[in-house]
């Protein structure tokens, strides 16, 4: 395989670069500290020479006791294995760290957001704006020294509410009772807000092209603007896109209009407390979260879950999976102008399997079913019957259902082959996942590449397209579900009995100092956790890998040269959510 | 529903008591508009995904007059607010309320749209929508369940049912006024507040300076 022969033949990092690589020492952190201005040439070395293409996270740290800020770099292979972990570290007060997005295009977002939310500056990033909040906020939040409005205290859980028998309410205590707080030297009249212009620059130009008929014909490029209200934005999501006739010449894609500050709220709260959060981020699959989110804590603590939770737990995770192709698989053709009707044939088997989650876990959506070494609780009687009703008739029977409606539909084959293309080197370039990059040819699954639970034991097939349109996204999903019903069928089958839990459930679990990343494969593409302990109840650094957030990084490139009403189709077939998206 | 809608205070003929129906205008109005409740098709979050089960086959909001959502504000009467509202969309909610024609209502579905939720500390969140727009029924839970919501629909008919042609505010002489719309500063400003804000703005410097 060529990943050993890369191995061998290249030298590793601390080898190559003695002086600006050095191993992270710290206790529980692992990867290397790269020098500030070496980092350029250290990345390209691991993609060209290690064989490290796939940058999957860029973070940042804000470790303030020892004046530093940490940015951290997780590279992947394609073909597969673990994590290369770069480190760079930079003072605190003024930390400016050289871009990556020329070398990983995949940086691109996940700069800006570290620029937005911690105020590390990307020297060379082409478009370092604010991503998350608006352009002109005050401050940068996840700092560890910005505090809200609403503050209380620096962790939770809180001191008492009730102090004297009374109950107090947060917002009384703050000095306009609202949640909102200004710079001491703001003068609210006469503020001029300075809205969208920097988004608008340099849009919608008018240009000078030559007529047929001799004369030169002047024609405007308009901006357009969908959303944040807009039917086929799947939620509060904001597209600009120069139009030049029906063509598009440009798109930005605005986010943040559903920015929850996960990531500010998660450091306060204790490690078990974010897992009902984790829930809310990709809301259709609530369970696909809760999963990454132990693996990466179970990680930091160095346990592993019993052998019926990891069965219940990729149980859970698979019919996630299935909901949610199901679900774009509906709205996609929503999307293509098939209003309502193919959703709620899609969505019909969805109920069925809510059904199976509020009996396991007592709620339709937000499951909160998972548990640091286990499952909250064990199944309770019948749900096994269920399942397999579900697995072995009602399931796959949907599934020709949609192949027989749609798969050789004149009108879905009209809108959607070759429209959207996104060629397999750019797919690992922008640092697509899931769906996205398979349907691209590009055969990776991290249940294969980076084997989690029990997937290393079942036998499934990775599914993988080759076109990269809208069509071959369409159908990967369909064979995605099939795969997922074939891991079931072996999950129902081999099922163990015995405990779900490792260890006495707790409210307060004790987890020892360092990084952990735990990635999964969910539906939407790899979703990882970055949690940094200091030994505390509660986590130090607290960051989500969102794939629907990196996924649009390639929008744009999508788009371009594509028709407007194609944008809507291809949007749908990125299958975005909006509460991962903003987080 | 006519048994609800016959209110015969005049005496009717014995011959003409099949084809004639005595009532109040103002219940002949409400029915009418309680039957046909167009709600704005907007989802905000986590609670549009439920809005969305309500309205398919399984709950089916069909019943209730209530399927034809509207993407346009111009055509619908009742703004669903279904999930987290935050300060970068709340100008957006705002305009689009005051781009509602009247009668308009609003339904704050789940947690956060009532009072901020989960999510109420967080630096870009508004605790509840009702700080900005006026709302008419808050639906508790996180999302609530499909019946949660229905339940909230079937209280905004009775509420409907109540209100009257000679009292409601759309009658009024004088215009209704449009909520001014907050702009994105270095926080969120409500043109509301600025006087507030004046008042406050000496007192806040010191605190900064303790911090």
């Amino acid at each position: 395989m060529s990943e050993q022969e890369q191995s061998t033949v290249a030298e590793p990092l601390e080898v190559h670069f003695p002086q600006a690589v050095t191993p992270d020492e710290r206790k529980g952190y692992q990867g290397y500290v790269v020098a500030t201005e070496a980092l350029p040439e250290v990345a390209t070395y691991a993609r060209d020479e290690l064989g490290y293409d796939y940058l999957s996270s860029v973070t940042g740290v804000d470790y303030l006791p020892e004046g530093k800020t940490e940015v951290v770099y997780h590279a992947y292979r394609t073909a597969g294995g673990p994590a290369l972990v770069l480190k760079v570290q930079v003072p605190r007060e003024d930390p400016v760290v050289p871009s990556l997005v020329g070398i990983y295009p995949s940086a691109d977002f996940q700069e800006r957001e570290a620029w937005d939310l911690l105020g590390i500056r990307f020297s060379g990033h082409p478009n370092l704006k604010r991503i998350l909040m608006w352009e002109g906020f005050h401050g940068h939040p996840l700092r560890k020294d910005y505090q809200e409005v609403y503050f209380e205290a620096e962790n939770k859980p809180f001191k008492n509410r009730w102090p004297e028998g009374k109950v107090y309410r947060v917002e009384e205590k703050a000095p306009l009772k609202k949640n909102v707080q200004y710079p001491p030297d703001f003068t609210a009249e006469g503020w001029v807000p300075e809205g969208d212009a920097a988004l608008y620059a340099g849009m919608g130009q008018v240009v000078a092209a030559e007529g047929g008929n001799g004369r030169a014909l002047n024609t405007d490029q308009i901006v357009v603007n969908l959303g944040p209200q807009h039917p086929s934005t799947h939620g509060v999501f904001r597209l600009v896109v120069t139009l030049e006739g029906e063509t598009i010449v440009d798109l930005e894609p605005v986010m943040g209009y559903l920015h929850r500050n996960h990531e500010k709220i998660g450091e306060r709260n204790t490690f078990l407390m974010n897992m009902p959060y984790t829930d809310r981020l990709d809301y259709i699959c609530a369970m696909g979260n809760n999963f990454g989110y132990s693996l990466a804590v179970e990680k930091l603590m160095g346990i592993t879950p019993p052998e019926r939770a990891e069965y219940i737990r990729v149980m859970m995770a698979e019919l996630t999976r299935i909901v949610n192709h199901l679900w774009a698989i509906g709205f996609l053709l929503n999307d293509l102008g098939a209003y309502f009707t193919p959703a709620l044939y899609a969505i019909e088997e969805r109920e069925l399997v809510l059904d199976v989650f509020e009996a396991v876990s007592g709620s339709r959506m937000m499951c909160n079913y998972f548990r640091f070494g286990g499952v909250a609780r064990d199944l309770p009687e019948g749900v096994l019957d269920v399942v397999r009703e579900l697995v072995h008739e009602r399931l796959p029977r949907k599934v020709d259902e949609l192949d027989t409606y749609l798969t050789h539909n004149e009108i879905i084959r009209a809108r959607c082959v070759g429209v959207g293309v996104l060629p397999p080197e750019d797919a690992i370039a922008y640092g697509m996942a899931g769906p996205v990059l398979r349907a691209s040819g590009v055969p990776y699954d991290v249940r294969r590449a980076d084997p989690y639970s029990i997937y290393d034991r079942l036998d499934f097939d990775v599914a993988v397209r080759y076109n990269g349109d809208v069509y071959d996204r369409y159908i990967i999903r369909l064979d995605e579900i099939r795969q997922s019903l074939r891991i079931l069928e072996q999950v129902l089958r081999d099922i163990p009995e015995g405990e779900v839990q490792t260890g006495k459930p707790q409210y307060q679990v004790r987890v020892p100092a360092g990084e952990a990343y735990g990635r999964v494969e969910n539906p939407k593409g790899e979703l990882g956790f970055y949690v940094v302990s200091n030994g505390k109840p509660n986590p130090w650094r607290y960051h989500v890998r969102a794939p629907s957030f990196i996924n649009l990084t390639a929008m744009g490139e999508m788009c371009k040269g594509q028709k407007v009403a194609d944008v809507v189709a291809i949007l749908g077939s990125i299958d975005i959510v909006l509460g991962e998206v903003d987080r | 529903m006519t048994d609800g809608l016959s209110n015969p205070e005049v005496p009717v003929p014995e011959e003409l008591r099949g084809q004639v129906a005595i009532t109040t205008l103002d219940k002949v109005y409400n029915w009418g508009r309680r039957s046909s409740v167009w709600p704005m098709m907007f989802g905000l979050a986590c609670c549009a995904i439920e809005m969305i089960c309500t309205a398919a086959s399984r709950y089916d909001l069909a019943r209730f007059g209530m399927e034809v959502m509207r993407p346009s504000p111009r055509q619908s009467d009742l703004m669903i607010v279904s999930g987290t509202v935050t300060k970068k969309m709340i100008p957006q909610i705002v305009r689009l309320y005051n781009q509602m024609p009247e009668p308009k209502y609003v339904l704050a579905m789940g947690a956060c749209a009532s009072g901020g939720g989960p999510f109420k500390e967080g630096y870009n969140v508004v605790s509840g929508v009702d700080r900005f727009v006026p709302v008419d029924v808050y639906v508790p839970g996180c999302p609530p369940t499909p019946q949660a919501l229905l339940h909230g629909l079937m209280k905004l008919q009775q509420k409907i049912d109540g209100q009257s042609i000679r009292s409601v505010r759309w009658y009024r002489k004088e215009a209704s006024e449009s909520i001014p719309v907050p702009i994105l500063g270095p926080d969120l400003i409500d043109p509301r507040d600025i006087p507030h804000i004046k008042a406050h703005a000496p007192a806040e410097s010191p605190e900064e300076a303790q911090a």
